[in-house]
């Protein structure tokens, strides 16, 4: 809360197991940037209790989070370098704060440029280098202290499409790789569709659903498949939306439906989308004929989610 | 005043002018350098915010600003005195000279400081960094360029007010153009202070230029 009285997270129980990347999606002004500072307790919340890696953060002191917080890395929309430091030195910055000897530094430096594709890159000033590079340092600054979980501020917000795919998959690389932690907050979608396992959606402050990714698809009146899967809304009197979930897009359902139950079947609209590899769709239908019922039924047991617009 | 007369004349002057600037820049920045920073650090949004420190501050920087440099040096005389024994001579004179140059200085300080993008004290403090931290390896290096440009600013400021400090026996360029040019009408003597005043000026500046854009990696 700031002291304006603003209330800008209210109620937020969000839960980030670990080893996932959580996505939080939300509108500019949703209480994600709140949420994602909370963390690090860069602002701290009036009341409830920020556990990172089992420890609280709020009971710490001043010297403790100091400690804390370098358990936790973080990048940012602007890439937040300094202009006055080399990459070099950018990178070792977490590693002075945390004194660590200037020849481990330096090897570390060394390491971490090479993790994120910018060997040769170190001499360079920020000012020097493009947008992707400038968040690769970011990232390699953010993992330079070895944290376990790394927060994301709309990391690629500020980069063109190609690039924001080259760091998405580099934090992905990072997760499989390192074992990372990432708590992300964008405003794409197409953020939480190529890397989140996880996912929650925000408005006006607080956290409308949340969950694995794949759950949240067959979950009945679901927000997150409405945005994924963009349909007219509201659906049509007497049409059907099924959501196929991972896996099921690949079936012939619906030739089998016709086939087996002599509907006819009109197709309104639909979409489908790669999810992680996987593809997941959602179709908009309407069914005409004498055993409807038996047919909704078939379409269930195939483990889809029917949802039913009353005529 | 023939040739022999004038070179020792204006040499000594020049020599004058020199240590008033060169002393009241020094001073002007080890004392505005950190006030310039507090200013920032304990506003609302700050570091430390200090809001009582920071209106003080802010007002004592401004009544600094508010007076004219001729009246400062004449209403400050008492405390000239206290600090050099005399309230005459170019040593007197740096007592004004930096008292007026330091809330300018602060000024330009807090605006420079208040460029550094939110978004990367976050950062720094994201990673554990203590706020003096903060100050000594974001703020101040992140802000150099533009330390060094407001300093420059300030040197040519002072070689203007240190002409005014002539008028309390400071000695200098400026008291030597009043004296022998304006007083005595002697024509060669102001063309030539003032050609002299100009090319120190530029050369400042110039210089001032030249580091600032060297210590810029933006």
């Amino acid at each position: 809360m700031y002291d304006t009285g603003v209330v800008a997270l209210d109620g937020v129980d969000l839960d980030v197991r670990e080893g996932e990347i959580f996505g939080v999606l939300g509108q500019s002004g949703a209480g994600k940037s709140t949420l994602l500072r909370c963390v690090n307790l860069l602002e701290r919340p009036t009341s409830g209790t920020v556990t990172v890696d089992g420890q609280d953060l709020t009971v710490l002191g001043d010297a403790e989070l100091r400690r804390a917080r370098r358990r936790i890395g973080m990048i940012h929309q602007h890439f937040a370098l300094l202009s006055s430091r080399t990459v070099a030195a950018n990178v070792a910055f977490p590693l002075e704060v945390a004194k660590v000897p200037r020849a481990e530094r330096r090897a570390r430096v060394a390491e971490l440029l090479e993790l994120v594709g910018l060997d040769g890159k170190a001499k360079s000033y920020p000012a020097q280098l493009s947008g992707g590079q400038k968040q690769r340092v970011g990232i390699a600054r953010a993992l330079a202290a070895r944290p376990k979980v790394l927060l994301s501020d709309e990391a690629t917000s500020a980069l063109d499409p190609g690039t924001t795919q080259s760091i998405l998959a580099l934090l992905r690389r990072l997760n499989a790789e390192l074992g990372l932690t990432i708590l992300l907050i964008t405003h794409e979608m197409h953020v939480i569709k190529s890397i989140c396992d996880s996912a929650a959606i925000m408005r006006e402050g607080r956290v409308l659903e949340s969950g694995r990714v794949h759950d949240l698809i067959a979950r009945p009146g679901s927000q997150l498949t409405r945005e994924l899967f963009p349909l007219p809304e509201p659906a049509p009197p007497g049409s059907l939306t099924v959501t196929f979930p991972a896996g099921q897009a690949e079936e012939p359902v619906l030739s089998g439906l016709v086939r087996k139950f002599g509907v006819d079947v009109n197709i309104l609209g639909g979409s489908l989308e790669e999810l992680r590899g996987v593809s997941v769709g959602r179709l908009r239908i309407r069914m005409e004929g004498e055993d409807t019922a038996a047919a909704l039924a078939y379409l269930r047991g195939r483990g889809l989610l029917v949802e039913e617009e009353t005529p | 005043m023939s040739p022999e007369e004038l070179v020792p004349v204006l040499w000594e002057a020049t020599a004058e002018t020199a240590q008033m600037v060169l002393w009241s820049t020094l001073l002007t920045a080890v004392f505005g350098l950190p006030i310039g920073v507090l200013l920032v650090t304990t506003g609302r949004g700050g570091l430390t915010p200090l809001p009582a420190l920071n209106a003080v501050l802010g007002a004592v920087v401004n009544i600094g600003r508010s007076l004219p440099f001729i009246v400062l040096m004449v209403a400050i005389l008492p405390f000239t005195r206290l600090i050099t024994g005399t309230t005459i001579g170019t040593v007197a004179a740096i007592v004004p000279l930096t008292l007026g140059a330091v809330p300018f200085y602060a000024r330009l300080v807090e605006s420079a400081v208040r460029g550094v993008s939110r978004e990367v004290v976050e950062a720094a403090q994201a990673m554990g960094a203590r706020r003096v931290t903060v100050v000594l390896k974001v703020l101040l290096p992140e802000t150099l360029p533009a330390l060094v440009a407001g300093l420059t600013v300030t040197v040519v400021a002072l070689i203007g007010y240190s002409a005014m400090a002539g008028a309390i026996g400071g000695g200098g360029l400026g008291d030597l153009a009043i004296r022998y040019g304006y007083q005595r009408f002697d024509t060669t003597v102001m063309v030539i202070t003032v050609v002299l005043l100009i090319v120190i000026v530029q050369l400042v500046q110039s210089l001032g230029d030249l580091l600032a854009r060297r210590l810029s990696h933006r």
